[in-house]
């Protein structure tokens, strides 16, 4: 057995030396300080490598045209095995790996390590960082739901009035005019036809770079003897990437990616915003204003940018011990200091938003209620009746499946049974329930509404929009206004509500409404700040 | 060092496993096969198999297709009919029926089959398969197609 291995590897090693590549690849030196700190680099080429696995993955169910790729998505997260998973797996991993490009640049240039002869391999590095970052831009918007669609319109404004430039970034985005399937195909062919094979060519020959120069030696290491790659580098990388995979994979499990509505471009009330490491610019650009804007959209970053590039050559002393780089600490502090401060402005002054976001990746079946069936859903949580009934997921509880609708009787047989149990199925043990009837009506019109295929999804109805609706119905709205159909026509129909009014506004219209629309019938309704905020969102949540 | 293979094996099986799942195991079904009126069964010529073409609903990834599809139908009394599927049991081409030999007749590979779709010649290595039949009110209603069973 062992002959025939050797012989398999000796007739491999023989046509293509490749023993001898991995032998020389592992076997490298590297110097004798070198260990924990070096492990940066690993662990982001392997994060590249996870995106493109889990980025593959997507498309195998995705549909790049701006008609199908908000379905598709939500066919992955929602409908196929296991689809959440990678789709988080992707989503987290390029935050995970804009941080970890991030530490790496940080670690490099606080031990000088850029200095002659490896400006090369910096500058290669720095290429690699805004190559990560474009996949951040351009990936953003292949969702197509609201936050990707407005996103997008920012930074495509921001190119377009770039000096000279403008034009033509405009065009070659497809963003002229406005964003539509020209945008998306280009975002889509950037995003994994032509970042992909640029961003591997840039880590070969930064790797190479790395290689042909050596790890940068820290002083002292000269007198030092050499240390070999392979096993002792290897571990540690091997170790670290280990830690990010766990990190990232709990992240994917845990934390929950939302979809937003199907992007819309009439939707006047949404406030845009970039991914998390883009809000510092975000934030920078709130500082100029009018002419000056270019400032903070073009010439800061670019400014930045060249500073990077240009690090080695600006910082032309003697290598040194890293902890007298008091210098280089400065400057990362100040830059990390600067970054958390305008981020967290930018999250501090965006306006909660106004509009209502509705999570599209979970089952929305519930959108197509009626309030009374909505405020039905209320009752039946508040009273409890799944400590009891099993619903469409026939585990065995006491009372009989209710999504059953073998069981399923008259909404009048429903509201005297629940008043009295036993007198219409003698020897329930069902305590009666205590409600008024128009209570009991919306308990009964929920339940019949319950099918084995929807009765989870139903019972995913956000708290928000139940309790609102429990608001609406209390209050009787339903005698004036009409929703999902149901209602009458006195008032204008509450459906698509979203699109022209925002939270603000229908607050002081429930407390003042002859303010807002001078000569109204309807009577004002002042509620606690509490209820306000419930019944405007759930106003707010309705459908077109 | 078997550590280090040791934890690029847990990051491998971590990623296999939920890809494998991923591409190999179907996706949650949206909503049932819905049945579809395909004829009147009054209309139907008694003993001979009529070729019917219906629009039905298909669940396709994240879309429902509404496509044409056809059946062909043997009225065997007024209350039961047999729906046969339109590809062959063989390689799937689809086959007609030869009304001078009174039997349906594959032309990719030559099978030929009876009017109740049991094979009788050729390579089709079992009946032909049948829609979930329904009549309701005089109307023939097609479900889903039923694998035949391999015959013997
Ligand atoms: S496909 Fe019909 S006989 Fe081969």
């Amino acid at each position: 057995m062992m002959r025939i291995v050797r012989h398999v590897t000796g007739w491999i090693e023989h046509r293509t030396g490749l023993e001898t590549a991995i032998r020389n690849f592992l076997y490298e030196e590297v110097p004798a300080s070198s260990g924990w700190r070096h492990i940066f680099g690993s662990v982001a080429m392997f994060l590249f490598m996870l995106q493109a696995f889990t980025g593959i993955l997507l498309a195998f169910n995705y549909a790049p045209t701006p008609g199908e790729a908000y379905n598709s998505l939500r066919y992955i997260v929602t409908e196929v095995a296991g689809g959440r998973l990678i789709r988080n797996l992707h989503h987290w991993g390029a935050s995970m790996m804009i941080v970890v490009v991030a530490l790496h640049m940080a670690q490099v240039f606080l031990f000088g390590a850029y200095k002659k002869p490896r400006e090369a391999t910096w500058m290669a590095g720095v290429a690699l960082l805004l190559l990560t970052l474009a996949y951040g831009l351009t990936g953003y918007l292949l969702p197509w739901d609201n936050r990707a669609y407005w996103g997008t319109v920012v930074t495509v404004q921001i190119a377009s009035k770039a000096p000279f430039l403008g034009p033509y970034l405009s065009r070659l985005l497809g963003g002229e005019g406005a964003i539509g399937v020209v945008t998306f195909a280009r975002f889509y062919g950037m995003h994994v036809l032509l970042l992909p094979p640029v961003t591997t060519m840039m880590i070969i020959a930064h790797v190479y770079l790395v290689r042909k120069h050596g790890i940068a030696p820290a002083p002292g290491d000269e007198t030092k003897p050499m240390k070999k790659f392979y096993p002792e580098q290897v571990y540690k990388d091997t170790v670290a990437i280990f830690a990010a995979f766990v990190i990232l994979f709990a992240m994917a499990v845990a934390v929950h990616v939302p979809l937003e509505r199907l992007a819309d471009p009439t939707d006047t009330t949404y406030v845009p915003r970039p991914d998390w490491y883009f809000l510092f610019l975000f934030q920078t650009l709130k500082f100029f204003e009018g002419p000056l804007e270019i400032v903070g959209s073009i010439v800061l970053p670019t400014l930045a940018i060249l500073a990077l590039v240009l690090v080695p050559f600006l910082d032309r002393g003697r290598v040194r011990r890293v902890t007298q780089r008091y210098a280089a600490f400065g400057v990362v502090f100040l830059a990390l200091l600067g970054w958390a401060g305008l981020t967290a402005a930018a999250i501090a002054t965006t306006p909660k938003t106004a509009a209502v976001e509705i999570d599209f990746s979970a089952p929305t079946e519930w959108l197509q209620l009626s309030p009374e069936e909505m405020a039905g859903i209320g009752y039946f949580r508040k009273e409890n009746c799944s400590s009891c009934h099993a619903v469409g997921d026939g585990g065995a509880k006491i009372g009989p499946d209710l999504a059953n609708t073998a069981i399923r009787k008259s909404a009048a047989w429903m509201i005297a049974h629940f008043k009295r149990p036993a007198t219409l199925v003698p020897g329930s043990m069902m305590p009666p329930i205590q409600l008024s009837d128009s209570q009991l009506n919306a308990l009964a019109a929920f339940l019949l509404k319950l099918t084995p295929q929807n009765a989870s999804a139903l019972q995913a109805a956000p708290t928000f929009a139940v309790e609102g609706a429990l608001i609406y119905q209390a209050n009787r709205c339903g005698a004036c206004h009409l929703v999902n159909g149901v209602g009458m026509k006195v008032g204008p129909p509450l459906n698509g509500t979203f699109r022209h009014r925002n939270k603000a506004w229908l607050a002081r219209h429930f407390r003042e409404p002859q303010a807002m629309s001078p000569g109204t019938i309807m009577p004002r309704y002042p509620f606690t700040p509490s209820d306000m905020e419930k019944i405007c969102s759930y106003l707010l949540s309705l459908p077109d | 060092m078997s550590v280090i293979y040791g934890l690029w094996g847990l990051i491998g099986a971590a990623l296999a496993l939920p890809a494998s799942i991923y591409l190999l195991f179907p996706p949650k079904l949206r909503k049932r096969e819905e049945w579809t009126e395909a004829a009147e069964v009054a209309k139907l010529a008694p003993k001979t198999p009529t070729e019917l073409v219906f629009r039905h609903n298909r669940v396709d990834g994240w879309k429902i297709t509404s496509e044409r599809t056809t059946a062909w139908a043997l009225k065997v009394s007024d209350t039961e009919v047999i729906a046969l599927a339109p590809q062959c049991t063989h390689l799937g081409c689809a086959y007609h029926w030869d009304d001078g030999k009174r039997q349906f007749l594959c032309p990719c590979h030559t099978s030929t089959f009876s009017p109740e779709g049991k094979v009788l010649s050729g390579p089709a290595p079992r009946p032909l398969d049948r829609y979930e039949v329904r009549i309701e009110q005089g109307k023939l209603l097609l479900g889903k197609v039923v694998e035949s069973e391999s015959a013997e």
